[in-house]
């Protein structure tokens, strides 16, 4: 193009600057993070007192056995927890929202929760294994082994021809009310304490993590980042429409399908592991584009940072409402949640999708 | 020096039929060529067709350009995106999707600060896609298909949406921009007189195939738009000595009120 002269104004700096706005706006979140993530260690039964929490952290050698014993084995896995389903359930809706080209994409629409909470319910009120596994697993793995059925009927419906992101979500929707049905069918048939049961699990409750659960959620979120991260490009020129994507060279409906079946998986362990936790997967992704726009390279980590944020807050919250009590997180998050979203969507005047 | 022909080229949706033995002669860069003819001839689907996005017999003879999407760029008509993105941020999306690494050289901002500051669309630079109208959207297109730097063009109606200003500058930008690198560019047109005024050559598309192609002068005459227009109109030269398409006023088999 250098040999047409032309004016050229400087708008490069501009977008540098842009840039900046963008990665300080990143920084400010994860320290926000990490704040949220001490004061979760710090509450509890016995609250301690954010210094020797910090030393804890960073120097466990330095503090009595007893604190590091709460911290290390009971409080720093749940904390941990908050953040890795908050981050995988965000970064999954927010893939969602862009393969699906609809703002109300999250792995809940897809039907993926409900199909979890089936599988939960089947274990938890007749015993019934889906896979042969230990006892004390009986219940993650068959919400995994349902959330991945549900899946993968979304898988082999879309890769018909001509099937659309807007079949996709309407064929999602169709699942999320067949597996709520038959949820209501196993809890009509449940003795009266699985039905608590099961009721218990679709709260969503973090208080069950353990250091082996985070490592196979924070494993699942490892494994992916790396394929969205080399995919950023593609995966935003998802959202200027199918035409403009494939005449960039890119395979749209191959693109699509894979990064269904990634986030798929990725929705499928958290769920499995503290059940529903809702509305993380729909507003991270939000937050996320308010902030930094949809630029992927700022639109992944934004997703992940404001999902881990949302759920490592309403761990806090779920602490301080009725002392010594811990309030099921689902709950909480929608009840936190949904004002702060409902006032920041009113509040701004131009439209956010 | 790039070239293209096409030799017997057609395409199909499914069974339906679109484009059927298509040839062309061969075009050279630095060629500007209008495709023209009615609507639902087959024009869009020729673009697809050249730029691989559909399959079909024939053959699609390319030489000295790049393979795939990288030499071969085709600018879809108008879509609407709900994208949050900043205008200078699509363009470089379009930038970046021959070389997908995070980082942005400063090569490539600065040929973008060209782009956009050479179709007057530097004001809109931080602008969100969703902020703009049909023209604006039209420019920015453009402004992605060439910060791609392809050897062949295949625009879809590219001006369908701009003001008699923008139409003439953004189509003498595209032709001197054609001529300065090299290029083939194959432009859909409805607008006649503008093929006459800015292409090289024509290809005239009705009822899925081929009707005639050739030097502007020797295709666009009374009787191609007689045949494919049914328009009763003639050709003539202006004082200036450019050749307009002048409708007298009755369509050929049309009652107008």
């Amino acid at each position: 193009m250098s040999s047409v002269s032309l004016p050229t104004t400087v708008e490069r700096s501009a977008y540098r600057g842009l840039v900046r706005r963008k990665r300080l706006l990143l920084g400010i979140v994860a320290i926000a993070l990490i704040a949220s993530v001490l004061c979760d260690l710090a509450l509890g039964p016995a609250s301690y007192r954010p210094a020797d929490v910090l030393r804890a952290v960073l120097r466990p050698a330095s503090v009595p056995d007893q604190l590091r014993v709460v911290l290390w084995e009971i409080r720093m896995p749940v904390a941990l927890m908050a953040v890795a389903v908050g981050a995988a359930l965000s970064l999954a809706g927010a893939q969602m929202q862009t393969i699906l080209n609809n703002p109300l994409a999250s792995p809940f629409t897809l039907g993926i929760s409900a199909a979890a909470s089936f599988g939960a319910a089947l274990g938890l009120a007749f015993g019934i294994k889906l896979l042969p596994v230990a006892v004390d697993y009986i219940v993650p793995l068959n919400a995994f082994a349902m959330a991945l059925v549900s899946a993968m009927l979304i898988h082999l419906l879309s890769t018909r021809r001509g099937v659309t992101a807007e079949t996709i979500v309407l064929l999602g929707i169709a699942l999320v009310f067949t597996f709520n049905a038959l949820l209501a069918l196993v809890q009509y048939l449940a003795t009266e304490q699985a039905v608590a049961a099961v009721v218990f699990w679709t709260m969503g409750s973090l208080t069950k993590a353990t250091w082996a659960k985070l490592g196979i959620v924070s494993a699942a979120i490892l494994v992916m980042l790396p394929i969205f991260a080399r995919r950023v490009w593609q995966l935003t020129a998802l959202r200027l429409g199918d035409d403009k994507a494939a005449s960039f060279g890119i395979d749209v409906p191959r693109l699509r399908l894979q990064t269904l079946v990634m986030v798929s998986v990725l929705a499928a362990f958290p769920v499995a592991f503290v059940g529903v936790i809702g509305f993380v997967g729909l507003v991270g992704p939000h937050i996320a584009r308010m902030l930094v726009g949809e630029d992927q390279r700022f639109f992944l980590p934004a997703s992940v940072l404001t999902g881990a944020l949302m759920l490592s807050a309403s761990s806090v919250v779920s602490k301080t409402i009725v002392p010594g009590a811990i309030f099921p997180i689902g709950v909480v998050t929608s009840l936190v949640g949904v004002p702060f979203f409902i006032s920041l969507i009113l509040s701004r005047k131009r439209n956010t999708w | 020096m790039v070239k293209l022909s096409l030799e017997g080229v057609g395409a199909a949706y499914g069974a339906r039929r679109i484009l059927s033995d298509v040839s062309t002669p061969v075009f050279k860069g630095s060629e500007v060529i209008a495709v023209v003819g009615p609507n639902a001839a087959g024009k869009s689907t020729l673009f697809k067709r050249i730029a691989g996005l559909v399959d079909g017999p024939g053959e699609v003879r390319i030489e000295g350009a790049r393979r795939g999407m990288d030499g071969i760029c085709y600018m879809p008509q108008d879509s609407v995106a709900t994208a949050r993105l900043t205008v200078y941020e699509s363009v470089l999306l379009a930038r970046k999707q021959r070389q997908p690494t995070w980082t942005v050289h400063e090569d490539d901002l600065a040929l973008i600060d060209t782009v956009m500051a050479s179709i007057g669309i530097g004001e809109l630079a931080f602008r969100h896609l969703d902020e703009l109208s049909g023209g604006q959207r039209q420019l920015v297109s453009i402004a992605q298909t060439l910060a791609r730097e392809p050897e062949i063009m295949l625009m879809d109606e590219p001006t369908s949406a701009l003001d008699m200003r923008r139409q003439f500058q953004v189509l003498g930008f595209i032709r001197n921009i054609a001529k300065a690198r090299g290029m083939i560019v194959l432009i859909a047109l409805h607008d006649l007189n503008q093929a006459l005024r800015f292409a090289d050559q024509v290809l005239v598309i009705a009822d899925g195939t081929a009707r005639a192609s050739g030097p502007c002068e020797d295709v666009i005459t009374g009787q191609m738009l007689r045949e494919v227009y049914r328009i009763e109109a003639r050709v003539e030269r202006c004082s200036m000595g450019a050749r307009h398409v002048i409708v007298d006023g009755a369509l050929h088999d049309l009652a107008v009120a």
